[in-house]
Parts: structure tokens; C-alpha cells; sequence
């Protein structure tokens, strides 16, 4: 799977209240999630993103509270991936889960808004003004998971063999 | 090779008889716990998955929190489809109406969380119960729909970071000074992944109520799961309120840590995590005028009964700064009655407070305490990023139940000594 963008840039600690304030959690559909992605630090982010833009974070991004509604609302948006230095735990779940792909690498101080970018998903391979980074690993039990479709997909085919 | 408790109860619920840090494992759930906000999510996945029920209906918990009582037409329509699902799955904890309140004060109390739990919630401070002797780990919408359909999830095992605490504990000071110590001193990130495990003689001393706190906001130094033993006052406080048999799990001596850490907790003062970083840490003597426009008290951090009791004893016979609204949550329904039965809630209101039903409300800057723009609020919540309570352009300031008193009486943060 190979993904190619243009660089959003984000810094450390991104929390969940920014990438989806707590006020729109009543809503569930993708749209409107979207729409309020970054608002808090980035009011215009939904209208200026492009489908297949990629963010670029710094450590821990996604850290604070459990809510799906943060991948959602990124996937909304039509970013494939995010690359960040490090990311909370809780999100990483849900990201894989939800099928929004996440690569640990350190490509923040070599990347500026609006570079273009490549990601080899699979192999971890990151090209960026003719440079070349490697990712950390993508574990093999999230591998299974993408490969199944995400999580639920995952379960569906374990309930399938069961009957 | 010793194991740590958390690495025992995990091998417990996974069929092993050892497990260690990295390892991916498939471990039996206790509890699966989701709530207004995250089971909506989890119930559109159910459907697409076309499971016909869930693995034990005396083991999914709802308790629908956050924007209740209802805040608006698209929070009464979530509830109303979770209420739905729950009556037809005869769902049997399920915390709406009277008996309703904060998820993670009204688990331990209701005896549903005991001992030796392996207990995953839709809720980041699902993290809370480790003040029990659990394992407790928040998680998404969608790894609650698999275990609630197989009673199963899968975990990557942590390594642990011990903090070994000693020394007597200052006037004034609880386990919310503690945490945001620690959290100041290792960061955000500081122990990501990891389990955080509270150890030493000054553990011992601290209430339940205190452990709860700590245990609460490890996940804001982005750990998997924080982690208490069991001893003589976790077993006075479960003993008449399981509603399952327990069991005990305790680290061994030879243990391994990724790392030790040695707090003298006799040197810890009271903080304050200023905006916009749970680890934006000072002493409360180091906030010279910083005036405030509102103060809470409540939300699973410091919303329990002796939270609300040390803002009684600041804030009986004074009065409320006149341009401050001081908004009061009683975490659950219990307290909330047991507020009544000593006084508290009589005090509060002869102070000018504001009494709120059992909520997270203004927390997550949901309702019931919205900031508007400029406006500084200081909370005994557990997270100030930006635009958590309202508006991006508003400030909070985080503190345990004396400091935020204390604030409300000068309208300013302020240390008790100021009003006492
Ligand atoms: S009180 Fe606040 S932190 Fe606790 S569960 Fe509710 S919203 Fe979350």
C-alpha cells in the first residue's frame, strides 16, 4: 500500500479535544466529524485539507481520551495515514481498528507544510525531498488487522468459521 | 522469574501461567464497560457485525454520563438507542435515571469492579479501577463491540514503572497533588504504554478515595493502566460492596520494572497543572493573582465523598467570590445522598455554590459550565487541553477539592491557608 500527499504539520502532544472537541461527540457520522477536525488550533483545516494529504506529527500524537470520533474524523477528511514521532496508546488501537493507518518515524524537522510525501505502508519506507526514512515496524497482529479489513471485518470472519 | 501484578492478572485471564512485557496475548474480560458517548459507536458495529447478543449480559455495563441529563436532541436519541439495545439484551447494569452517575465513581462503588478484574472500557479513565488491585484499561468503541461479543480482547503485556512512595504526607496534600507531581516530573508521554505501579509506605496510608485519584490520571502520563495491591482498606472498602468473588494478585519480589522511581511524598506541596498540559506542574504558592471566572468540583477525579468533604470544611461559614461560579458534582447518586446527611450540600449552598445532579457535564465541556471565550476556570477534572470546558480561547487550571475551594472563596487561585 502506497500512499502519497502533501504534508499537514502538527506538533507534539496533538490530544483528542483538538483533533474532535467534546461538544460535537453526540454526533457519530463522518461528515461532521470532519468538518471540526483540528478546530480548536486549526478553525479552516476540514476546507483547506485535500483528499490524500498526509498529517506529520510530533510525539504522542492523539493523546487523551478513548473516543473513535478522532480517527473517524481524520479518515473523514480523506487522510490515508498519519506519521508521528510516537502515538498514544489508545488511539493507535482505534486508528488500526477503524482501518486509519499510523507510522511511528521521525520525519518532523525533515518535513514542512505542503511537502510532498511518500509512505510504503507495508514495507515502512518514507520518501521525502529526496531523502529516504525508515519507519518503525508496523506490529504483525496490526498488519493482520489492515489485512482483514480492521477489526470488526476480523470478527466477523471468526464468527463466520464458528458456525 | 518473578511477574508484576499486572503481568499476573493478565496471565491469569489468559490460560498462562506466565506472561511478560511485549508479548500479544488473548485474555478473558470481566467487565466491558461503554457509555453515552462511546456505545453508540459500539452498537453501529454490533449491527454490522450481526452478533445475535452479547457474551454475558451481567458483564456489559452502560452508564450514560457525559451529556445527561440530556443536553440536546441528538444526546437524548443516543441514549435512547443504548436504552433500546439494553432492554432487549436485558442488559442488567445499565445507569440512566436516579441511580445514574459518573462511571468510574459509581463502578467500585456499586461492587461491579472487585480485585484481580481484567476490566476494558470505552473510557480512557477506565484506569480508574487499578485503585482496586485490577487490571483497567480504556480502549475504543470498536475493541467494546468485539469483547462484547466474545468476551475476549486481545493485549499487548506492559512493562511496568514503579513508584515507590515514602515519607508523611503534608496537611492538605491527597493522591491529586501526587499524580500531577509525577506527571509534572515524567511528561505526557512519560510512561506511554506502561503500567504505573504505586508502591511503599506512603500508599498505604492514602485513602481509597485518594487512590482512586491517582489511579485515575495515569493515563495522562499516557500509561496503559495504573495499579494498586490490595490491603486491609481496599478490603474494608470491597468487602460490602462485591457482587462477585475476588481475587488477589501481588507482585513478586523479583519482579521487572523498566523502572524504579523513589517519591518523597513529604516534599510534595500542593499543585496546580496550569493550561494547556496536565504537566504544566507548579506549586500553588508559585500562582500569584490569578483570577478565576469558575470552579468544579466534581468528575471522576474529585467528585467523591471526601473531596466534597474537604470543600466543606473550606468553604463552611464564607461565601463564594461574587463574580465566581462555583459549580459542585457530587460523582454519584451515594455521595450525593451522603452529602445531604452531613451537611455538605446545605454549606455549599449557604456558600452560593451551584448543586449539579451526577454528571461529567462541564468536564468535557459538555453542558452545565460551558466556558465562553477569555474565561479561566480552575477544576478538579483531570484534563485542561485546549477548549476542553468551551471555548478554545478559555483557560483551565487543574487542582485537588482544597485548592479549588479555596479559590472559589478569593476569586483567585489561592492556597487554603488564605481563607482558613
Ligand atoms: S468526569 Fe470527565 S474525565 Fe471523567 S469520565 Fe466524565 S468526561 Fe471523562
Amino acid at each position: 500500500m502506497i500512499y502519497k500527499g502533501n504534508v499537514w504539520k502538527f506538533g507534539d502532544n496533538i490530544d483528542t479535544d483538538i483533533i474532535i472537541p467534546a461538544r460535537y461527540l453526540a454526533h457519530t457520522d463522518p461528515k461532521t466529524l470532519g468538518e471540526h477536525c483540528m478546530e480548536p488550533i486549526s478553525p479552516d483545516f476540514s476546507k483547506k485539507v485535500k483528499k490524500g494529504d498526509i498529517i506529520v506529527a510530533g510525539a504522542n500524537f492523539g493523546c487523551g481520551s478513548s473516543r473513535e470520533h478522532a480517527p473517524i474524523a481524520i479518515s473523514a477528511l480523506g487522510i490515508p495515514v498519519v506519521i508521528a514521532k510516537s502515538f498514544a496508546r489508545i488511539f493507535y488501537r482505534n486508528a488500526f481498528n477503524k482501518g486509519l493507518a499510523l507510522i511511528e518515524a521521525d520525519v518532523y524537522d525533515l518535513a514542512e507544510e505542503g511537502d510532498e510525501i511518500e509512505i510504503d505502508v507495508f514495507s515502512g519506507t518514507i520518501k521525502i525531498k529526496g531523502n529516504t526514512v525508515k519507519a518503525k515496524p508496523i506490529p504483525p497482529f496490526m498488519m493482520e488487522l489492515i489485512e482483514a479489513g480492521g477489526l470488526i471485518n476480523y470478527l466477523k470472519k471468526k464468527l463466520e468459521e464458528k458456525k | 522469574m518473578g511477574m508484576t501484578i499486572t503481568e499476573k492478572i493478565l496471565a491469569d485471564h489468559s490460560g498462562r501461567s506466565f506472561v511478560e512485557p511485549g508479548e500479544i496475548i488473548d485474555a478473558r474480560v470481566d467487565i466491558v464497560l461503554a457509555n453515552d458517548i462511546t456505545a453508540p459507536l459500539s452498537l453501529e458495529e454490533f449491527e454490522k457485525v450481526g452478533a445475535k447478543g452479547v457474551f454475558d449480559n451481567e458483564r456489559v455495563v452502560f452508564v450514560l454520563d457525559h451529556f445527561t441529563p440530556n443536553k440536546d436532541v441528538i444526546s437524548a436519541e443516543n441514549c435512547k438507542k443504548i436504552r433500546e439495545f439494553s432492554k432487549k439484551h436485558q442488559i442488567k447494569h445499565f445507569y440512566e435515571g436516579g441511580n445514574c452517575g459518573i462511571e468510574h465513581a459509581l463502578l467500585p462503588e456499586q461492587g461491579i469492579v472487585v480485585p484481580g478484574d481484567v476490566v476494558i472500557g470505552a473510557d480512557s479513565h477506565t484506569c480508574t479501577y487499578g485503585a482496586l488491585g485490577a487490571f483497567a484499561t480504556g480502549m475504543g468503541s470498536t475493541d467494546i463491540t468485539y469483547a462484547m461479543v466474545t468476551g475476549n480482547i486481545w493485549f499487548k503485556v506492559p512493562e511496568s514503572i514503579k513508584f515507590l512512595c515514602y515519607g508523611k504526607w503534608q496537611k492538605w496534600v491527597t493522591g491529586k497533588d501526587l499524580i500531577l507531581h509525577i506527571i509534572g516530573m515524567i511528561g505526557v508521554d512519560g510512561a506511554l504504554y506502561a503500567a504505573m505501579e504505586f508502591d511503599g509506605e506512603a500508599i498505604s496510608t492514602l485513602s481509597m478515595d485518594s487512590r482512586m485519584t491517582v489511579a485515575n490520571m495515569a493515563i495522562e502520563a499516557g500509561a496503559k493502566n495504573g495499579i494498586f495491591k490490595v490491603d486491609e482498606k481496599t478490603i474494608s472498602y470491597i468487602k460490602e460492596r462485591a457482587k462477585r468473588p475476588y481475587k488477589i494478585f501481588e507482585s513478586d519480589k523479583d519482579a521487572r520494572y523498566k523502572q524504579t522511581i523513589e517519591i518523597d511524598v513529604s516534599k510534595i506541596g500542593l499543585k496546580v497543572a496550569c493550561p494547556h498540559l496536565p504537566s504544566n506542574v507548579v506549586d500553588v504558592e508559585g500562582l500569584k493573582d490569578i483570577e478565576i471566572d469558575q470552579v468544579v468540583i466534581g468528575s471522576c477525579t474529585n467528585g467523591r465523598l471526601e473531596d466534597l468533604e474537604t470543600a466543606a470544611n473550606i468553604l463552611k461559614g464564607k461565601k463564594v467570590a461574587s463574580w465566581v461560579r462555583c459549580i459542585i458534582i457530587p460523582a454519584t447518586p451515594e455521595i450525593y445522598r451522603e452529602s445531604i446527611k452531613r451537611g455538605f450540600i446545605e454549606i455549599f449552598m449557604e456558600a452560593g455554590c451551584i448543586i449539579s445532579p451526577p454528571t461529567c457535564g462541564p468536564c468535557l465541556g459538555g453542558h452545565m459550565g460551558v466556558l465562553a471565550k477569555g474565561e479561566r476556570a480552575i477544576a478538579t477534572t483531570n484534563r485542561n487541553f485546549i477548549g476542553r470546558m468551551g471555548h478554545p480561547e478559555s483557560e483551565v487550571y487543574l487542582s485537588g477539592p482544597a485548592v479549588a475551594a479555596s479559590s472559589a472563596i478569593k476569586g483567585r487561585i489561592a492556597h487554603p491557608e488564605e481563607v482558613l
